[in-house]
């Protein structure tokens, strides 16, 4: 373990195992919390999770087969931790952070067990650009330098809970572990920093204050940026059964979504779709600003197969380094897929622990976990001097069993969220993609009007209203117009019919895996929307005068509207404003005909 | 080093429970063999162990074991199983033994069962074709080597048949060296002899069987695929062979794995399966795959039969959130006469869409898959509206549809036991979409329309 050299263990000796929960009897000094290395032969790495009448039970985050009773267990009285500082983007961690390009080196194809490997390289050389002078006082949070990570500038903070004098501080390259700076702290001690800190996974790290957000995150998907908005800083579910589309949904905002970092955790789902995501990426770039995509992006990927413990920590892993990112005053977007399939690692380990289960057989503390998570997201002020903000959005999808939104992975997620993509299997049978219910999604962040009115396009939240209230009133209608045939509806209703189906497929669908599609900027967005109720405007008028709807259905421009999202790439915008005006001729032709 | 007891305190059918001595370090998952008062040896695992006591699980069960006479010694090893080319053609139980009568197999080397996990950065994402030669799979729902694609099926359906000829019609056509493992998990004996007839009837010699029959032991069965799938991945990754391994059926399977766990007192998550049996699926379907570097792949098809046609129970539930897609079979054709019963509209193949194209298959699968499937789903609408308001109220357009629908059927679907390459496939694909005309297919390129769009398509020249 990374401790080892510096420290002496305690030691411990192991009296059961059952599964990946091991007991251990011995150890003289011990805490909740604790990181210990189980076994001195296998090394496999363990977290004391609990202390019952001095015998430490420990979830150990590697296959326990083979291990021996009574073999060693030494505790180094340290909590499981991250390593924060540069050299993270552009990694693929396993749940505990292991490195695992760098595992992939040392075992190859599969992943043995033990494997040490720092999770950020020590021989990598920064360039540290100092930002203070020896003799000036900084305390938590303040930026002594910077480092350039890529395209990044990677501020070097004051760690939590530090304040004091700058004795002398260093520039220039160096490696993460060489010296950087040291600071005299009040009690006159002092204490040296170098690129690299730490910091324990389960406990959230401090800001200064919290805000309601209020900037919307644009995720380049339609249906979510108009209809169900989500706001930096904001909380996401995306439930749905299989199949239903969540993984090309966190997939999407990987690439599109405006953030400065993407924090992606593959949480106990599919190896291939890691690889996918893998392969896909260096080939993409960053739409706003053209770099590498790869470049933004950190990655968890503890598989379904990988053990379960770290599944159960991949979580907490990732937001540990989310708000490290936030720290520096950055937009982090972090993706959990799946959830649930935490709260299965959690369940099973509970399991394990014969600890009493509720519905479902999910522990009681469920709720309080799911929680510990959630809350760690938001748009805060950043510690540190000068008024710099950050924020956390977390985007995560839950599998529910048989795709029933009333079990407790489920319902308890919608307790802190405040957002809810629901994805809807009949949707996405028939090929409705991405497979959105606009019925039972929702968004409370009711307060980004001003943003998109402001920044982007005005009538944004117009837009909002009528397509809602059309796809709304056509649900109603449409009961009826299955009893009576549409045709024998009044015409204002089959209008309606007809604009809830053109809007489904000509705007809330959105092809992922289409060039012009897969992502539509916030003016296409826009646009695209306020042609369709320019044609739903412009119909409504002609009804008045006796145009029956089949003369509406035949329209080019009609075709041409469902075609848009397919034809007309982000940057091509200024071909839409010319569809909008072949429409506005071709419906004054027509009311011509019919006024004469 | 081994240690043998002779203090068994509690027999629970497959399990047995005693007390370990205070010094032996017993290795948790490892071997033991037991040893019963007639002579009898049998093969259990350690499955959880303390100071105060180590469960042990036993193959064969626990069934005329006693707590005074019988032999327990510990092997201080894991579960391993010997592996060889030499196994190509033959016939094993589920702990690796021959059943075919033939010569034991001597082992290139041993492996253990559990295997590990891939490791994500070194997979290679999939996306090479396994053709079936049934063309509801190859044009709608088309199997990439490395895939995992279940048949969700049901009581009754005829899934070992079309499993049949999976296993006989599927290959590589690459000319790189495919073998297909054959994983039999809880068969009926006749099931299990209808199998072997067809394998033979082709003379396979391309096929590994593992069986584990109905009456043969529980625990067997949670053995058998990690025994198939070990053998995959040595003739996979170390012998470059692309394996086909065929799981049929994963319901015995989760079934053994409920029995077990109520034995062992866990507490039952949904319909009495154990909480962690999507992480025990995902430890054998997530071995499928491919690796970088590496010219071998595994593909899996596992077969599952849906409790009551059940979509939601845990065990197609579960498959589902890990699997890549899947083919359902539909009771409805099947009572129509159509074979196999391939349901398009609810069989998904997520991976086809990186897989096919001109490189791998043509050029105009994509589009023709899509189109095929835009006009099934419009049809079936249609067929709703005609037995609301009658075929003579429909347009002409509304006809073809009906008329496409019908031979798409009775054609498309409804190959029986014929064998279509791709071309094949996608030229009669062609012909039923002649029957619409041009402007109905929107999605598909125009260029393509223009090749292969068939002009006045006489309709019984479609079989
Ligand atoms: N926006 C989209 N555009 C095109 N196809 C899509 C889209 N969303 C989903 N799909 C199709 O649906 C399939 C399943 O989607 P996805 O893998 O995201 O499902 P999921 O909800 O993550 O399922 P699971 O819970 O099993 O992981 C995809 O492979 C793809 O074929
Ligand atoms: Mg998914």
């Amino acid at each position: 373990m990374k401790y080892k050299s510096s420290t002496h263990p305690v030691l411990g000796k192991i009296i059961a195992i059952n599964g990946s929960v091991i007991k251990v009897e011995g150890f003289r000094d011990q805490s909740v919390g604790d990181m210990v290395n189980v076994s001195t032969k296998l090394n496999l790495i363990g977290e004391i999770i609990k202390i019952v009448n001095k015998i430490a039970v420990i979830q150990c985050y590697e296959d326990t087969s083979g291990l021996k009773l009574n073999a060693t267990v030494e505790n180094y009285r340290y909590p499981l931790s991250m390593e924060l500082g540069p050299g993270m983007l552009t990694m693929i961690y396993d749940g505990i952070q292991r490195p695992l390009e760098k595992i992939a080196e040392i075992s190859g194809d599969f992943i043995a067990r033990g494997l040490r490997v720092p999770a950020i390289d020590r021989r990598k050389i920064w360039e540290f650009h100092p930002a203070v002078n020896p003799g000036d006082y900084v305390s938590e949070g303040d930026i002594v330098g910077t480092v350039q990570e890529l395209s990044l500038t990677h501020n070097i903070m004051v760690p939590p809970g530090i304040s004091g004098k700058i004795v002398s501080i260093n520039s220039g390259d160096m490696r993460v572990e060489d010296f950087a700076y040291s600071i005299e702290k009040r009690d006159k001690t002092i204490e040296k920093f170098s690129l690299l800190t730490r910091w324990p996974i389960r406990k959230a790290r401090p800001y200064k204050k919290r805000f309601i957000p209020s900037k919307p995150l644009i995720t380049g998907a339609r249906v979510f940026d108009l209809l169900f908005p989500v706001a930096q800083g904001g909380v996401v579910a995306v439930p749905g059964g299989f199949g239903t589309g969540k993984t090309v949904v966190q997939h999407s905002l990987a690439k599109f979504a405006d953030a400065d970092v993407i924090v992606y955790i593959g949480c106990g789902e599919r190896g291939n779709e890691m690889a996918d995501l893998l392969n896909s990426f260096p080939s993409l770039e960053d739409p706003k600003n053209h770099r590498p995509l790869m470049d933004r992006t950190i990655m968890i990927a503890n598989t379904s197969n990988m053990p379960v413990s770290a599944r159960e920590a991949s979580i907490f892993a990732g937001i540990t380094m989310a708000e490290y990112w936030r720290d520096m005053g950055k937009n982090v977007l972090l993706l959990a897929d799946s959830t649930s399939r935490w709260a299965e690692a959690l369940r099973e380990l509970s399991g394990r622990l014969e600890e009493m289960p509720t519905e479902g057989g999910y522990p009681a503390y469920l709720a309080t976990r799911l929680s510990n998570f959630y809350e760690r997201a938001g748009f805060v002020q950043v510690l540190g001097k000068g008024n710099r903000f950050g924020s956390i959005t977390i985007v995560g999808s839950v599998s529910p069993p048989g795709g029933d939104f009333s079990e407790p992975v489920t319902t308890n997620t919608k307790r802190f969220v405040k957002a809810f993509w629901a994805l809807d299997a009949r949707l996405a049978y028939a090929r409705h993609y991405p497979a959105v219910n606009w019925t039972d999604s929702y968004s409370l962040y009711d307060n980004l009007e001003e943003y998109w009115e402001e920044n982007i396009e005005k009538g944004w939240q117009d837009a909002r209203k009528t397509v809602n209230s059309i796809l709304s009133k056509a649900d109603q209608l449409e009961s009826v117009a299955k009893l009576i045939g549409t045709e024998n509806l009044p015409p204002d209703q089959q209008l309606t019919l007809l604009m809830a189906t053109v809007i489904k497929d000509g705007y809330l669908i959105q092809n992922s895996f289409n060039q012009n599609d897969m992502y539509s900027s916030p003016l296409k967005t826009m646009r695209l929307a306020l042609l369709f109720l320019k044609f739903y405007h412009k119909c409504e008028k002609l009804i008045k005068i006796g145009v029956p709807i089949f003369r509406f259905k035949e329209m080019k421009c009609l075709n041409a509207l469902r075609r848009a999202r397919l034809d007309f790439h982000s940057n091509e915008v200024e071909k839409m404003t010319q569809l909008g005006n072949e429409m506005d001729d071709e419906f004054s032709n027509l009311e011509k005909q019919y006024r004469s | 080093m081994s240690i043998s007891y002779a203090n068994i305190s509690s027999i629970m059918d497959p399990l047995v429970y005693m007390k370990p001595l205070p010094n032996h370090n017993i290795k948790n998952g490892s071997v033991v063999k037991i040893k019963t008062k007639d002579g009898e040896i049998r093969t259990g695992q350690v499955l959880t162990v303390s100071k105060d006591v180590v469960v042990i699980q036993v193959v064969e069960g626990s069934f005329g074991l006693t707590l005074g006479t019988t032999q327990v010694t510990f092997l201080d090893e894991v579960f391993k199983v010997g592996v060889s080319r030499e196994m190509m053609g033959r016939r094993f139980n589920g702990i690796g033994e021959p059943i075919d009568g033939g010569e034991p197999i001597l082992p290139e080397v041993l492996l253990d069962i559990n295997g590990e996990p891939m490791n994500p950065v070194t997979r290679d994402y999939p996306r090479d074709v396994i053709q079936t030669g049934i063309s509801s799979f190859d044009t709608l729902n088309t199997l990439v080597r490395g895939q995992k694609l279940p048949i969700f099926s049901g009581q009754g359906l005829p899934h070992n048949r079309l499993v049949a000829q999976i296993v006989n019609n599927a290959k590589v056509r690459t000319n790189e060296p495919f073998v297909t493992i054959f994983c039999g998990i809880g068969l009926l004996a006749e099931q299990a002899l209808y199998f072997q007839q067809k394998f033979e009837e082709r003379g396979s010699t391309k096929v590994i069987s593992f069986i584990n029959l109905a009456s043969d032991p529980t625990i067997e069965r949670l053995l058998i695929p990690k025994v198939a799938l070990t053998t995959a991945e040595f003739l996979a990754f170390q012998h470059d062979m692309h394996v086909l391994v065929v799981l049929s059926d994963i319901t015995n399977y989760a079934e053994a794995l409920r029995e077990i766990s109520n034995v062992k007192g866990e507490i039952p998550a949904r319909k009495g399966f154990p909480g962690y049996m999507y992480s025990d699926f995902a430890s054998i379907y997530e071995r499928a795959g491919r690796i970088k570097g590496k010219k071998g792949s595994i593909t899996q098809i596992p077969v599952i039969s849906m409790p009551n046609d059940d979509i939601t129970h845990p065990i197609p539930d579960l498959t589902g959130y890990i699997t890549e897609g899947q083919i359902v079979l539909s009771r409805d054709y099947h009572q129509q006469g159509l074979f196999p019963p391939i349901y398009p509209l609810s069989s998904l193949s997520r991976l086809m869409k990186d897989a096919i194209g001109k490189e791998n298959t043509r050029e105009d699968h994509a589009d023709l898959s899509s189109q095929l499937y835009a006009c099934y789903s419009k049809a079936l609408e249609i067929r709703e509206l005609e037995s609301i308001i009658g075929t003579e109220s429909l347009s002409e357009i509304d006809k073809q549809y009906l008329t496409f629908a019908n031979l798409f059927e009775q054609n498309f679907i409804n190959q029986g036991d014929s064998e279509r390459p791709f071309e094949k496939t996608f030229n009669l694909a062609w012909k039923l979409l002649s029957i619409m005309d041009r402007s109905e297919l929107i999605r598909v390129k125009r260029e393509f329309i223009e090749k292969y769009y068939v002009e006045n398509v006489d309709i019984n020249s479609i079989y």
